[in-house]
Order: structure tokens, then C-alpha cells, then sequence
């Protein structure tokens, strides 16, 4: 969408009635999209950069995800769970990509896949909540109340769709002090009988007078309806024609914890739509495989590999949808030395994954030692914050430190410069 | 001041009804604060909701289960954990003393000990229990040190003279008894040697077990002070501290005064000499100028939104069907806040993060599960503001009940509007 179809959209979105407001002055979505696509053909490109960050809860196993496969301290670790060297996809000549994933395989072939080794941060807390924490809020140091997302939110005076997540609760992340993100259930727009979304706009008008928090809560409800109608429209919106062979988005009225594959269909619609989400949260639980560890989590990163190479492969038929970039991390790695029960316990460090046509595929930082260890566990050799902060700086257009509590990232030169 | 009673009842207790609030009204702002503080006579609502008993743990007995036994033992901690969250609800809907219940609540939120990483439902109990029957902080903070909840939800079980874990004595100094800043790296190292040893055992929910070959005896340095510390030793030394009481004194301000604004000195100070007793510091606040000036809002967190919904509307959690409770510990969850399952060890998200949108929708659907339960044939805006202890709906809100078609529709708008989210 051009600058000035933007701008008509937010103050539309900024009335009072949200998305009655957005429906009567005629800038809905489809209205938008038509603005949006220019001579050339070309779809809802904002021309801003997005940003996908795909959480894995439970602690993935980092060492069998990107395996050291010609690590011989790497099979006698693990004698059960240890891939054999010529099952691996190998990378290098030292390191390989769990089996099951093919379609990472062939994104790093294109080299459009960054693996950042070792990422952790100082002291590894080995609990699950506190280490997601320390995650979601960068700042391994103290508990912070804010996300470092929910931060971004509130330097740039951001609307709640700036940031989306599509998780049934909305993570520490996108929380901000003044701000936050929205949080939009899969099942899309769901009202008690009789409630319609008339009735939900009138509870969200705002009051002369009304204190910060009553604003606060009033404007909760525009932001839903407005959402919700942005990820409807988006939904239902016609897919351009390059993509129109594309299967539809899966039936999503079940509820419950969605699909990762379902999350990022409507990603997928989003960005294709123009939405302008800048910051898209979604995720995919089940990592904590402290038994039999081998056949869950490879069902785990299949259903990874097959969501991501969908989403990626969609992604790179459309302008905007090439301004995506991926990013993948979980809360920590697992222990080196598998467990009496065919699994692994907490560990430390892990691979982070980031992808996109914008990444200069390839390693960065280093792979830790599995002799040199910490009580057992890797050390990691890249703080977590010098990712964040390249995404921050590289796909956010922000500055690092203002978002990580001060923390000077050292930028790592994963993303190349944009088409 | 303001010395708004309504205001009071609010943030002492869950929500009142319309009959407590009329009684607080006539009986006055001191009173109602000497009444809250010193109820006469035994709780009579709570004596209906007798604390359940769990029996053992399922997994007790069982260091090698089977597939199938482990699964048996799953679904029936399913069922304990069930039965202590439908319990604890009932108990803060029916029970008369409304301080104390509250109080309890923000111990709970203190302490944020979750069972999704306990596991075991009578360690969970067992720790509510002791929090419960604490009439100090300082004998809470002896019995928490070795409750089996908080040892192993901070892997104090892991912490032993040759492998020390710092996990518990960190958290005991930043977030349960000191606060950030009040201690170095050096002293969480030291007192997480104090607190090693400790090991649990599910057979045993009351306490963890003390192996003392696994106990570092030797000397430690904290705050300046060496001792032979051990965990007991230590919690009371912490608990002496000045920055203990007023650590626990602005964490009060921050759940009953304010989430956004801090704690003023004065009335942090005032606080203080009322430590340990939290009943004793919550008089000093609801006392308190600031407090009664009435110019800070505070965003009700979700079980308080509920709990004052069902105490106003007499809803009981005791007679939920199974499917009543899934759906709104299941709407509970879509908020964010589930009693025994804290988020974090930090506590509970405060003020704006509860007023997100997805959390819009969720608080719709279970504000329609209560207008369902509740069951009014004729209801007016006026009335359900009595109902809601509302004092006045601003022009919006009774702009939008006014289109409501039914007592039903109604209920769910009042128990979403803005004016009863924020207190």
C-alpha cells in the first residue's frame, strides 16, 4: 500500500468503533488491497520488512537438531539418541541437519538459511518459564515486566496490530509498559450469542474524562474487533494469482492450540494482504523431551519443517511476502549426555535458526565444545540479544539498545541488504 | 481523602455485594477497615468450602511406572488438580472474612509456585496450606524454605554440597524477601550453599527431607555477615533485614495501591513497622492517605474479576458440572491467570497486559457462561449496577446496555465494561 493509503487506514483504524469505523469509511482490506497492488502487477508490498519469530516451548534439543555429527564425543554422549553420520544432512564436514529436516535442507543449499551456533546467554537458568522469560523479555540479568517486542511497541508509539501474535495467550513478548500487542485466536472472531460486534464497539467507545486504565480497557475491545476483522479480511481476501494454487487455510472452528501450519497460513494471508503487522509471534509446544526422545521430537521438527518450507516457499512468490524474515529459537538446548530414559534433561545452549530471502544463508558464532562443559552442559559461545539485536536493527529499523535495556548486540551480518 | 467504602471493599476483598457494600456504606470507612481487619466471630461461608482431601500422590510408589500406569497416575492428578482449583475458587467466592482470601491470593502470587512444573497436586496443596496458616512472614518464610512446592519448582531437590544450585537462593533474595538490589551475586552464591541439602519426596507433601551429608556446613558470608548459615537460619536472617519489610511493603502497595505508581515513602515507612504481620501492614494501607486518596486504579486481575463476579451473582464453583469447571478454568487460562499455575516465578502480570485483545474476547465468552449460570428473568441497568456494585455506569457503558435485549446480554456487557474491569 502507498504512504497515503496508510496513513488513510490508521486514522480510519484510530476512530472510535474500530472496525465499524474501518467498514464505513470504505477502507476495508479489500479496498486497500486494490490500492495497494500497482501497474507492475505487484501485491500489498508496504515496504517494510516483517518479522516472523517462531518460539518452540520446552527446550528443543539443539545438539540433534543441528547435529556434530563427526563429533565422536557427540555419539558417546548419546549412544541411543546420536544420528548416524550418513543419516544426517550434512551442512560441513562437521555439522548436519537433523534428518527429518529436508525442507531446511534445501533452504540452506539456497542460502537463504542463517544458523547462529551456541546461542544462550550468561548463567543458564534450566527452568523452563524463567528461561522463556529471559528470552521473550532480553534480560537474562533481572526480571523485567516488559517484552522486548512490547518495548519496541512503546518507543514507536505503535498500534496493537503492529505486533500479532496467534498463540491462545498473548506472550510476555509483545507486552509492552504502555503498549500491546494483539493476540488473535485462530478460531478468528467468536461472540457470545446475541453479543454482535456493534455491541462490542459501543463498550470500546472511549469517555471524556476516563482514567488511563479505563482507556486502556475500552481500547482492548477496538483492538480485538479490529484485529479480528484484519485477519478476517486478510483470510478471506482473494490470494493473488500466483498463488491462487495454494491449498485454502485448514478449518480452523475445532479451537484449542492450533497448528503451527494453521499459524502461519494466516501469516501468510496477513502479509499478503498488506496488513501492517510488523512483528508476527507464533509458536509450537512439546520440545521437553526428557524420554523417548528420538520419535517425538523428530515428529516435532517434521511438522516444523513442513510449516516453515510451506510458509517460505508461499512467502517468495509475493513482494511483500519476500520482506519476511524468520526466526526460530527455543527456550534452551538439552543436556549433552542423554538421560537413563532414552532423553535428554534441560541444557543450555542451542542453534537459533533464521531464514528468509533477506538472509545470507550460512554458520555464525561457533559451534561449543562437548568436552569443554559447564556442569554437562554447552557453553555458549553467542548471547541471544546479538540475534534480537540484529533483527531489531536489521528488520525492525530500530536501534538494539533502546529495546535490550541497554545491551550494546554485537550485529551479526546475517542479513544482507534488501532487493 | 476520598474514603470511597466501595473503593475498599474492592481492593480488600474480592468485590462485594450489594448487601456488604450497603452495610459498609453505613457503617463507615473506618469501620468497615476495623471490621475487614477483625471479623467477629468464625467464617462462616468459608467453614462450607472444607478443604479437599487428595489422598496420596499417584505417582507415590511408582519410581518405574508403566505406560499404562503412568498414564492412570496422569489422569488422576488431572482430576486432584481439578479439585484443588474448583476448591480454592469457592473458598475466595463464599468465604465472609474477604481479607484474609485476598490476602491469601497475593501470598500465592508472592510465592508463584506453579504446578505445571510440580506436578504433584498435594505438593501444591500442602504449600497453600502453610501460606494459609502463617501468621507472620517471617514463620511463612521459615515454612516456604522447606516446603517440597517451591524446593523443587526452583530445583532446591538439585542443590547439594558438591553441585551447588542457586536457583531458590536467588529468588529468595530478588523476589520473595529482598528485591533486586539489596544483595550481591557473591551473597545468592553463599546462601544458595545455605539452602543445600534438601531433597522431596512425594510420600511426603508436608516437607522437604534433610540429608545433611549433602548439607554445606561450612562457613558463608551474607550481607556481610558470617555464619554457619542453613536454610532456616538464613530465611530468618533475611527476613531481619530493614529491605525485607520494605520489599514486602511495596509488593502490597503494588497489588492493593498501585501497579504503576510506587509506593510513597511515607506510606512505605508506616508499612514497614507494621512487618510481619500482613494483616497489621494492609490496615497501615487501607489507612493510608495515599491509599485513601482514591486516585489510583488498579486493573482487577482475572480471578478477581471472576471470583467478584460469582460472589455478586451467588454462583457457586462447588456446584459446577465438570464441564462448567473446564470451561472456565479453560477461560481462565485464555486470561492468563489460573490459581497454582503462575506464569512465572515473577507473579502475576499486572495492570494493562491483562487488557489485551484476545483477552477481550475470552472475558466475552466467560462473562456469557456466568450471565448463563446466573439467571435473571428481568433485569434493568440500574439494577445490575447494584448487583455489580457499580456506583455510577458512565454515559458509554449505559449507552450500550441500553441496547442489550435481554437480562443475559445485559449481564455479559456490565461484567465486560471497562468500569468494572478497573477499581
Amino acid at each position: 500500500m502507498d504512504p497515503l493509503t496508510r496513513r488513510k487506514f490508521l486514522l480510519a483504524s484510530a476512530t472510535a468503533g474500530g472496525a465499524a469505523a474501518i467498514a464505513a469509511s470504505g477502507f476495508g482490506l479489500a479496498e486497500l488491497l486494490a490500492t495497494a497492488r500497482g501497474d507492475d502487477g505487484s501485491d500489498a508490498d508496504d515496504g517494510t520488512d516483517k518479522l516472523v519469530l517462531v518460539t518452540l516451548y520446552g527446550g528443543n534439543d539443539g545438539l540433534n537438531t543441528v547435529i556434530p555429527y563427526a563429533d565422536p564425543a557427540y555419539h558417546s554422549a548419546r549412544p541411543e539418541l546420536a544420528y548416524a553420520p550418513e543419516k544426517v544432512l550434512h551442512l560441513d564436514d562437521s555439522l548436519g541437519l537433523n534428518p527429518v529436516l529436508t525442507g531446511l535442507k534445501r533452504r540452506w543449499d539456497d542460502r537463504q538459511l542463517a544458523v547462529v551456533l551456541g546461542v544462550g546467554y550468561p548463567k543458564p537458568d534450566r527452568s523452563h518459564f524463567r528461561s522463556m522469560d529471559i528470552w521473550q523479555t532480553g534480560s537474562p540479568e533481572a526480571p523485567v515486566p516488559t517484552g522486548w517486542v512490547g518495548r519496541w511497541l512503546d518507543g514507536t508509539n505503535a498500534t496493537a496490530e503492529a505486533a500479532v501474535s496467534f498463540e491462545p495467550v498473548l506472550p510476555p513478548l509483545l507486552v509492552g509498559a504502555t503498549r500491546v500487542g494483539a493476540c488473535v485466536a485462530v478460531g478468528g472472531l467468536q461472540l457470545p450469542p446475541g453479543i454482535n460486534a456493534d455491541l462490542v464497539a459501543a463498550l470500546g467507545r472511549t469517555q471524556d474524562g476516563e482514567s488511563e486504565l479505563h482507556l486502556r480497557a475500552a481500547e482492548s475491545y477496538q483492538d480485538f474487533l479490529r484485529v479480528n476483522e484484519l485477519v478476517e479480511q486478510a483470510a478471506n481476501s482473494p490470494a493473488p494469482p500466483e498463488v491462487a494454487e495454494l491449498p485454502p487455510l485448514p478449518a480452523t472452528a475445532t479451537g484449542g492450540a492450533s497448528s503451527l501450519a494453521a499459524q502461519l497460513a494466516l501469516v501468510s494471508r496477513c502479509v499478503e494482504a498488506g496488513v501492517p503487522t510488523r512483528v508476527y509471534s507464533v509458536s509450537l509446544g512439546g520440545f521437553d523431551t526428557h524420554a523417548n526422545e528420538r520419535v517425538g521430537q523428530e515428529w516435532l521438527l517434521k511438522q516444523l519443517d513442513e510449516a516453515l518450507t510451506a510458509f517460505l516457499d508461499r512467502m517468495a512468490k509475493t513482494k511483500a511476502g519476500r520482506r519476511v524474515t524468520v526466526a526460530v529459537y527455543s527456550e534452551f538446548g538439552r543436556r549433552v549426555r542423554a538421560n537413563a530414559s532414552d532423553g535428554t534433561d534441560h541444557g543450555t545452549a542451542g542453534p537459533l535458526l533464521v531464514m528468509g530471502p533477506g538472509i545470507a544463508g550460512g554458520f555464525y558464532g561457533e559451534q561449543p565444545s562437548l568436552t569443554d562443559l559447564d556442569d554437562g552442559d554447552l557453553k555458549a559461545t553467542t548471547d541471544f540479544r546479538d540475534v534480537f539485536g540484529t533483527l531489531l536493527g536489521s528488520v525492525l529499523r530500530a536501534d538494539p539498545a533502546q529495546y535490550l535495556n541497554g545491551y550494546q548486540a554485537k550485529l551479526l551480518p546475517f542479513v544482507r541488504g534488501r532487493v | 481523602m476520598h474514603d470511597d467504602v466501595g473503593m475498599l471493599l474492592r481492593r480488600a476483598g474480592f468485590g462485594p455485594t450489594a448487601s456488604e457494600l450497603a452495610a459498609a456504606k453505613k457503617a463507615g470507612y473506618q469501620a468497615t477497615v476495623a471490621r475487614l481487619m477483625a471479623p467477629a466471630g468464625p467464617d462462616r461461608g468459608a467453614a462450607t468450602a472444607p478443604i479437599p482431601d487428595l489422598g496420596r500422590d499417584p505417582f507415590d510408589d511408582l519410581p518405574d511406572p508403566t505406560t499404562e500406569q503412568r498414564a492412570a497416575a496422569e489422569s488422576l492428578r488431572k482430576q486432584h488438580t481439578d479439585a484443588i482449583i474448583r476448591w480454592w475458587l469457592d473458598r475466595m467466592t463464599v468465604a465472609d472474612h474477604q481479607a484474609n482470601e485476598k490476602l491469601m491470593f497475593f501470598w500465592h502470587g508472592h510465592w508463584a509456585t506453579s504446578i505445571r512444573k510440580v506436578g504433584s497436586p498435594q505438593f501444591m496443596l500442602a504449600q497453600h496450606r502453610k501460606i494459609r496458616s502463617s501468621p507472620n512472614f517471617r514463620v511463612m518464610a521459615r515454612k516456604l524454605v522447606s516446603d517440597p512446592a517451591l524446593v523443587y519448582w526452583l530445583d532446591g531437590q538439585l542443590n547439594t554440597k558438591h553441585a551447588p544450585n542457586e536457583n531458590l537462593a536467588r529468588e529468595l533474595m530478588e523476589l520473595f524477601m529482598l528485591g533486586i538490589g539489596n544483595y550481591t551475586e557473591q551473597d545468592v552464591k553463599e546462601a544458595g550453599r545455605a539452602l543445600t541439602g534438601w531433597k522431596t519426596d512425594l510420600g511426603v507433601p508436608e516437607t522437604a527431607i534433610f540429608f545433611p551429608a549433602d548439607h554445606d556446613g561450612s562457613r558463608k558470608k551474607i550481607l556481610g555477615t558470617t555464619a554457619r548459615f542453613d536454610a532456616y537460619t538464613l530465611v530468618d536472617f533475611l527476613a531481619k533485614q530493614p529491605a525485607c519489610a520494605r520489599f514486602i511493603a511495596a509488593r502490597l502497595w503494588f497489588r492493593y495501591g498501585s501497579s504503576s505508581t510506587a509506593i510513597a515513602r511515607s506510606t512505605q515507612e508506616k508499612l514497614t513497622s507494621a512487618f510481619p504481620v500482613g494483616l497489621n501492614m494492609l490496615r497501615v494501607l487501607f489507612e493510608d492517605e495515599h491509599f485513601r486518596s482514591g486516585q489510583h486504579r488498579l486493573v482487577k486481575q482475572p480471578v478477581e474479576w471472576l471470583v467478584g463476579a460469582m460472589r455478586q451473582l451467588n454462583i457457586r464453583p462447588a456446584h459446577f458440572s465438570e464441564q462448567t469447571l473446564h470451561q472456565v478454568v479453560s477461560g481462565l487460562t485464555g486470561l492468563g491467570q489460573v490459581p497454582f499455575a503462575p506464569q512465572s516465578v515473577g507473579g502475576w502480570p499486572s495492570g494493562a497486559a491483562w487488557l489485551n485483545s484476545a483477552a477481550a474476547q475470552v472475558r466475552l465468552g466467560l462473562a456469557d457462561l456466568l450471565a448463563g449460570l446466573a439467571q435473571f428473568d428481568h433485569l434493568t441497568a440500574e439494577e445490575l449496577a447494584t448487583i455489580l456494585a457499580i456506583d455510577t455506569w458512565t454515559n458509554r457503558t449505559y449507552q450500550t446496555l441500553k441496547q442489550a435485549k435481554n437480562p443475559r446480554q445485559l449481564l455479559i456487557l456490565g461484567l465486560a465494561s471497562p468500569e468494572y474491569l478497573v477499581n
